[in-house]
């Protein structure tokens, strides 16, 4: 395993406001990294960091082992990106805006041209879209065209920014199927998102941005562990209560928390009481909680200080 | 990269758009002189429009003379303050810088394919008013008249012509610059553009003016028109070296300045 993204205290200060203050992220290879925050805390600044378009105030950033943004030239043909959204010359199809795109950076043979903008057409399933100008595609399209340029390269590396916008349900199960394909394939993916949910399905890894803070940044199994109590259904709490006096923590409806982290033996108990059980299960916290336990209010909200 | 934005660029439908409203104007105009037969009298109006008349071969010069005020520079600065403002504004840029091309080469490319337009322009109109020129008026093969009243071979007539295109594309390669490095300090082209614009008409106005007589052989539109002394029978090297040169140093300056700010800035477009 090898580091494929890593910075270290890494800031971003723009006059008196530290957009990113000071994070190290640890993105390893063969990770689908999923990189959470809300609007406003400081993705897009990092994702931009990380290729070298915005220069940090201080700290570093390793990209496939090349101090960025020096070694910009020699790691970043290897690297996909889409970053806030798709852009193209809307007077051009998309297939002569990505060739053009190809055309643009080094060590794109064009021989191969056509091969290389087809291969990428066909895999976001853009490959009959024929001489129709951007201008004239849809939303949808156009985030395909994005990731078409971001795989044109094959990289080792997809840095993606919320790449599902602006895509009807089908797309995005489709786009998270080329991207669970592509990762098989052994591509690493960043994917930078604020849909909780768009990453839980996806990714392995997150890391959480909170006011340019990176306040988490762990395994997805690891922070959604049991946390050592069982969740018990009884259409009776009361009983369930009095049976298992001090071990309920938490009582909510006919929903209890149970300390153990044994259901079978909470179960038994119950049941050797005589007391009806509808539901048993050990107790997780969803990412949602993880994540809002990390974070703060949302940075969107502007209050009146005090 | 450079093909890429010759490619780009042409391959645009405004690019040609503009010039083919740049050549509209002395069409029009010679038309109008062919139909009224008035011409300015020497010395009044767009230079060498006064000798059209009598020799359609010069038209190629009256036309650049009508355009080199005004739309010409406008066509210019619209082209340059987009080359890179524009694509920041699409949001293009930033893909182009990851994909990457170093900023350096962009900026070249970017030069390159400006410097290219200039070029295609000013003969794209020489060659329509030389058309026109031969068409609408009597033309005489031979010879023709200098400024100063003397004659001038055919061949003097073309070399000079020529010299006098190269001369145009130069100054106009002193807006490019302006717009050019405008357009590396904004996010909106048209920023860039009346950036370059504003810089042309302040030029303009203070040339006009006694009180700023001290700055004027600096400032930037003085020796537009100074083509007109390679008509001159002998040539009046003074007025064409000195522009010549002050254009070299504002190009120089102005890109350099483009460059700094460029390969330092944080593309956040």
């Amino acid at each position: 395993m090898s580091a494929v993204i890593s910075t270290r205290g890494l800031v971003k200060r723009y006059g008196r406001v530290r957009a990113v203050d000071g994070i190290d992220l640890d993105v390893q290879q063969g990770d689908v990294y999923g990189f959470l925050g809300a609007n406003g805390s400081g993705k897009t600044t990092t994702v931009r960091m990380l290729l070298g378009l915005v220069l940090p105030t201080s700290g570093e950033v390793e990209l496939l082992g090349g101090r960025m943004p020096r070694a910009g030239r020699r790691v970043l043909p290897r690297v996909g990106a889409l970053i806030e959204g798709p852009a193209s010359y809307g007077h051009l199809s998309g297939r002569e805006n990505l060739r053009l795109l190809d055309a643009s950076g080094r060590g794109g043979p064009w021989r191969t041209r056509s091969a290389r903008v087809d291969a990428a057409l066909d895999q976001v399933g853009l490959g009959g879209a024929g001489r129709k100008p951007v201008k004239a595609y849809s939303l949808g399209m156009r985030q395909r065209l994005g990731l078409a340029g971001a795989l044109l390269r094959r990289p080792e590396l997809l840095v993606l920014d919320e790449p599902t916008n602006g895509l009807d349900p089908q797309g995005i199960s489709e786009i998270r199927e080329l991207l669970l394909d592509l990762h098989r394939g052994g591509t690493t993916i960043f994917l930078s998102s604020h849909l909780l949910a768009e990453v839980e399905q996806l990714c392995d890894r997150v890391g959480v941005l909170d006011r340019g803070r990176l306040v988490l940044q762990d395994r997805i199994p690891t922070l959604v562990a049991p946390t050592g109590s069982t969740v018990v259904h009884s259409p009776a709490p009361d009983r369930v209560r009095a049976l298992l006096d001090g071990r309920v923590t938490a009582v909510e409806g006919d929903r209890l928390v149970v300390r153990g982290e044994d259901p079978a033996e909470v179960n038994a108990l119950l049941v050797g009481a005589g007391i009806p059980v509808t539901g048993l299960a050990l107790d997780r916290p969803t990412l949602e909680q993880v994540v809002l336990a990390a974070a703060g209010t949302s940075p969107d909200r502007v209050e009146v200080p005090r | 990269m450079i093909t890429v934005e010759l490619r780009k660029m042409f391959r645009r439908p405004r690019t040609w758009a503009t010039i083919a409203v740049l050549n509209a104007l002395p069409v029009l105009v010679a038309v109008l002189l062919v139909v009224t037969d008035l011409a300015p009298r020497p010395g009044e109006g767009p230079p060498f429009l006064s000798a059209v008349l009598r020799n359609g071969s010069l038209y190629p010069l009256a036309a650049l003379a009508i355009v080199l005020p005004l739309f010409l520079p406008i066509a210019v600065a619209v082209i340059s303050g987009d080359a890179v403002a524009g694509e920041a504004q699409a949001g293009t840029l930033r893909y182009l810088l990851a994909r990457p091309v170093g900023r350096t080469r962009l900026l070249v490319a970017k030069l390159v394919a400006v410097l290219a337009f200039v070029v295609v322009t000013v003969v794209v109109v020489a060659a329509v008013g030389y058309l026109v020129g031969t068409t609408l008026f009597d033309a005489q093969p031979i010879g023709g008249t200098s400024v100063s009243g003397t004659s001038l071979t055919s061949e003097q007539i073309t070399g000079r012509t020529v010299l006098a295109i190269g001369y145009v594309a130069v100054s106009m390669l002193g807006v490019a610059a302006f717009g050019l490095f405008f357009s590396t300090m904004t996010d909106s082209p048209l920023a860039a553009t009346m950036g370059a614009l504003a810089v042309l008409v302040t030029s303009s106005l203070l040339f006009t003016l006694d009180a700023a007589s001290p700055i004027a052989p600096y400032l930037p539109t003085r020796y537009w028109l100074a083509f007109v002394d390679l008509f001159r029978d002998p040539i009046q090297w003074r007025d064409l070296t000195r522009g010549l040169a002050l254009q070299g140093v504002y190009v120089g300056v102005l890109l350099a300045a483009a460059w700094a700010n460029f390969t330092t800035k944080d593309v956040t477009s």
